[in-house]
């Protein structure tokens, strides 16, 4: 067991936990945040995308002990008193249905974003589609999910 | 009318989701949580001979380990088949015995040979790894095609030869007329490749067991918690259905894999007895691969004729369907009555006759899958008309034309009677959209950037709307297939509807709602859909076969009839005035050409009130309706596919994919437009890149997300979806159900795109670089040697 204190959500979480528990366990079993979903053993699904430090990482894959001190996001706390531009964007155009990939796609989603915003390069459809290469739908066919991530990006 | 009928409500079910709130029965965990972990067979076929678990008893936090066997002696019982089909020769099918847990042999990788329970999930399977089993290896059928030939292993006992059954739908002969006076014939060769359906969220089971109450729970990822309560009950004889709640919370996708009842939830609720504890189980997504119900897997010879004028005159079916090691809930059906009966696709066909045999081998069970048999049949009629039209050196839509069904209802040859459609407006329509007039300059303009371009055409129907109950309860189907409904108007006039069919995913939290927006103009926000819970709502049989919408909410539509008729017969009472009078709008209930009306909430206080209703009312206002359709529905469409193929490397890009489908009524277009982009992707998986392999010894290849490949958003075009619509005339919404058609249509529109673009059709799915290139590779050598 090691203690770790990671930030999630802007609250300072301190546990002592085993060292081979994933964040993603960390998050959903430690913490009850269980908007963080598991899809699959081989983080090719991205259900379980969270952003760690303003990046997108695939929750499934970090063990939270090396994440002592880290600031995480999770799709719960995106929304601050009113829904983020990207969860507005995902009702707006019907970019879920079973909702399970939903977090994983709106985690990525905004980090696409904001990198292609801080490197000043245009997000244009076929870039969005190469960007969701980590992140499995069964429901949608992706055709909604990219028209909200194309939407949000031009109001984030 | 904002909320009613055709409008594109933004869906209500959502902000739980979009913001991580969703309760999904993996996030649910009791106070005395306990997991489980399953043992799962290495070996396609063994004898089990001895089980081994002190090693993993003994670890600290290790609750219990229980076997096959223990669960027969406690009288679990064996898991069902929910239809009974009939061999030609009039004999009954025969099917092995599905045990739970092995009693002595396994007969798949991933059979279930012991339920490990502990204190967390981590060491539940850690202790899962300690227990050792001794296996006597066996050899393996695998193939299905191998499976019929002298000296295959049989996978049971009882079934000579690994034969399930021996069906044929159709006219033998007339379909060998037809196929002797044709001037043309062309014959195929298909592999209808095994698929995963793969929802995202893993199957989940938490079972919690009340020693108090004697009374059982279980949250469960099912799409039809009322038929799992049913099951386990009178067949698996866990609990009597009055002592057993099941509930499907938000469920992740099922897409017919979560329709069936699996041993690992049969195994939790009884291991939550024997331990009393709750306990959870949550697939892994290897074991998902291993043990959700797999889908297709046929092999198919067909031969269709034409006559000099292009007219279809024969049409002759062969198939071998694998059903895996054990026969599944609906496994039966799906390539008999689901399959045979969908052979006349939208053509006119004089003699069309299906024979499919069923085959037991060691592989996962297969079952049902979004279109179920469906696809399989349309892919093998539009490859064929498709060739045809090639072989013929006629344009394939013409070809298609000349051959439509035009007059309804038209009583095909293989059972089903179409009651509607309008394929020529659905091709008319598709064609416009792709501008297919266009397609030979961009076939140029692509040739110059060294690509080859290719167009397919897939036109289509499905028998949906699943189904007239004593119709399915002639062809051999255990249960029937109506739905159920409840309405109730709360004092404060609000409305609660409730319905057996579930929602994961499909937006019924929306477009049920929609419903009595429309009949009552009162605000969506003041109605609310109950569903998922079999102490909340009334008996129903589930979601699955497009059924939502033209069986379950023609339920609710016919319940919302009932109060709309009370409603009328109290305020003609109140406001004293004839009951043909009343006029329901816009949250009001008047008296035509009048000024005396109430407000809607007021009748509803006024119902249960009580104070003045009509002589001999009951008070309250509730209403129910079972609902049973008289005839499936039949949903039509064309989708056209456009891709470019690579020469050099043999990858496929899907450049444009339009669909124009015959939905019937929609209620709400931007949910069936998502319906349609989600079905057709399923539908390009398969023609591009899914295919569950085993190898010959049974060993499952594709056991990850690293194996098996599901489409990316990359793999996909934006879609064009548009609609042209003849009302179903069966059911009382004129819907005719949209949740399968793009699985259904849209693989051979794939496929005809591809090998039109590469000048052979010698291609079987999945068309991966690969395969694309070698057909290419070898017909160019067939070319050159010409």
């Amino acid at each position: 067991m090691t203690q770790v204190s990671i930030t999630v959500n802007g609250k300072a979480s301190s546990r002592d936990i085993p060292d081979t528990m994933l964040l993603s366990d960390f998050l959903r079993e430690e913490l009850r945040l269980t908007g963080t979903h598991i899809g699959c053993d081989t983080s090719q699904c991205g259900a379980c995308v969270v952003h760690v430090n303003g990046k997108a990482v695939k929750s499934c894959t970090a063990l939270a002990v090396s994440l002592d001190g880290a600031e995480v996001t999770t799709v719960e706390g995106l929304a601050n008193g009113e829904l983020h531009p990207m969860q507005a964007a995902f009702n707006e155009h019907h970019g879920l249905q079973c909702g399970f990939c939903t977090p994983g796609m709106i985690m990525s989603g905004i980090d696409m974003v904001n990198r292609y915003k801080a490197e000043g390069r245009t997000l244009d459809e076929a870039a969005i589609r190469h960007e969701l290469e980590g992140n499995i739908c069964r429901c949608t066919g992706y055709h909604n999910i990219v028209k909200a991530i194309g939407d949000a990006a031009a109001k984030m | 009318m904002s909320d009613g009928i055709g409008a594109r409500v933004k869906r209500r079910e959502d902000k739980r989701f979009i913001t991580g709130k969703g309760k999904y029965t993996d996030d649910i965990r009791m106070d005395n949580q306990a997991y489980a972990a399953f043992v799962r067979s290495p070996h396609a076929s063994a004898r089990v001979t001895n089980i081994d678990a002190s090693a993993a008893l003994a670890m600290e936090g290790v609750v219990a380990v229980h076997t096959g066997p223990e669960m027969k002696e406690d009288g679990i019982g064996d898991i069902i088949t929910g239809w009974a089909i009939t061999s030609k020769d009039g004999s009954p099918m025969t099917c092995g015995v599905w045990n739970p847990m092995v009693t002595e042999f396994a007969r798949y990788v991933g059979d279930a040979i012991a339920i490990v329970i502990a204190d967390t999930q981590d060491l539940a399977r850690i202790a899962a790894e300690a227990v050792e089993v001794t296996y006597e290896e066996l050899p393996a059928c695998v193939n299905p095609a191998d499976a019929l030939k002298d000296g295959a292993p049989q996978v049971h006992g009882n079934v000579p030869g690994n034969l399930i059954f021996d069906w044929e739908v159709g006219d033998e002969a007339a379909a060998d007329e037809g196929l002797a006076k044709a001037t043309h014939v062309t014959e195929i060769d298909l592999i209808n490749n095994r698929l995963s359906p793969n929802a995202i969220e893993p199957r989940s089971a938490v079972a919690i067991f009340d020693d108090a109450e004697d009374h059982y729970t279980l949250y469960s990822t099912s799409q039809n918690p009322h038929v799992a309560r049913l099951v386990l009950s009178a067949f698996y004889n866990v609990a009597p259905e009055h002592k057993l709640r099941v509930i499907a919370p938000d469920v992740g996708g099922g897409f017919g894999s979560k329709i069936y009842i699996y041993p690992e939830e049969i195994a939790c609720l009884w291991a939550s007895m024997k331990t009393k504890r709750s306990v959870k189980w949550t697939a892994q997504r290897t074991e998902s691969f291993m043990t959700d119900a797999h889908a297709r897997d046929h092999v198919t010879k067909a031969r269709m004729g034409f006559d000099a004028d292009g007219k279809i005159t024969g049409f002759k079916i062969d198939t071998i369907a694998n059903i895996g090691a054990y026969v599944s809930l609906f496994a039966t059906a799906t390539p008999t009555y689901l399959y045979g009966t969908l052979a006349s696709g939208v053509y006119d066909i004089p003699g069309i006759y299906c024979n499919v045999k069923a085959v037991h081998t060691n592989t996962a069970p297969v079952d049902a899958y979004r279109g179920a048999g469906r696809p399989e049949a349309t892919y093998m009629i539009e490859r064929l008309i498709e060739m045809s039209a090639r072989q013929l050196g006629m344009d394939p839509a013409e070809l298609r034309r000349k051959n439509f069904i035009r007059e309804f209802p038209y009583q095909t040859p293989v059972i089903l009677q179409y009651d509607s459609g309008d394929f020529d407006a659905c091709l008319d329509k598709a064609q416009a959209l792709a501008d297919v007039a266009g397609f030979p300059a961009r076939k140029a303009e692509a040739a110059a950037r060294g690509k080859l371009r290719g167009i397919g055409y897939s036109t289509f129907i499905e028998a949906c709307g699943i189904a007239p109950s004593a119709a399915v309860g002639s062809l051999g189907s255990a249960v029937g297939l109506w739905e159920s409904a409840e309405v109730r108007v709360n004092p404060v006039g609000t409305i609660e509807i409730l319905t057996g069919c579930h929602s994961h995913g499909q937006g019924h939290e929306t477009t049920f709602c929609q419903l009595a927006a429309e009949k009552f103009g009162v605000p969506i926000d003041n109605v609310k859909l109950v569903h998922g819970d079999t102490d909340a709502v009334q008996f129903g049989m589930g979601t699955y076969g497009s059924r939502s919408g033209p069986v379950g909410m023609s339920a609710v539509m016919k319940a919302l009839e009932k109060v709309e008729a009370k409603v009328k017969k109290i305020a003609a009472h109140q406001l004293e005035a004839s009951e043909d009078d009343i006029v329901i709008e816009g949250g009001e209930v008047s008296v035509a050409g009048t000024d005396k009306k109430m407000a809607w909430h007021e009748v509803g206080l006024a119902a249960y009130i009580a104070h003045n209703l009509p002589e001999g009312m009951e008070p309250g206002l509730k209403e129910g309706s079972f609902f049973d359709p008289v005839n499936f529905s039949f949903p039509s469409g064309c989708f056209i596919c456009e891709v470019e193929v690579d020469p050099d490397t043999g990858e496929t890009e899907i450049v444009q994919f339009v669909s124009a489908d015959d939905f019937g009524v929609i209620i709400n277009p931007m949910i069936v437009e998502g319906q349609v982009h989600g079905g057709v992707t399923q539908g390009i998986g398969q023609a591009l890149t899914e295919c569950v392999v085993y190898d010959e010894s049974g060993q499952l290849v594709t056991g990850s997300y690293m194996d098996y490949t599901m489409p990316r958003a990359d793999n996909v075009p934006s879609f064009k979806v548009e609609h042209s619509s003849t009302p179903s005339p069966t059911n009382p919404l004129g819907i005719k159900g949209c949740g399968e058609a793009g699985a259904i249509g849209s693989p051979p529109a794939v496929i005809n795109a591809i090998t039109d673009a590469i000048g052979t059709d010698n291609l079987q799915m999945p068309a991966t670089p690969q395969a694309v290139w070698m057909a290419l590779q070898s017909a160019q050598t067939s070319m050159a040697a010409e």
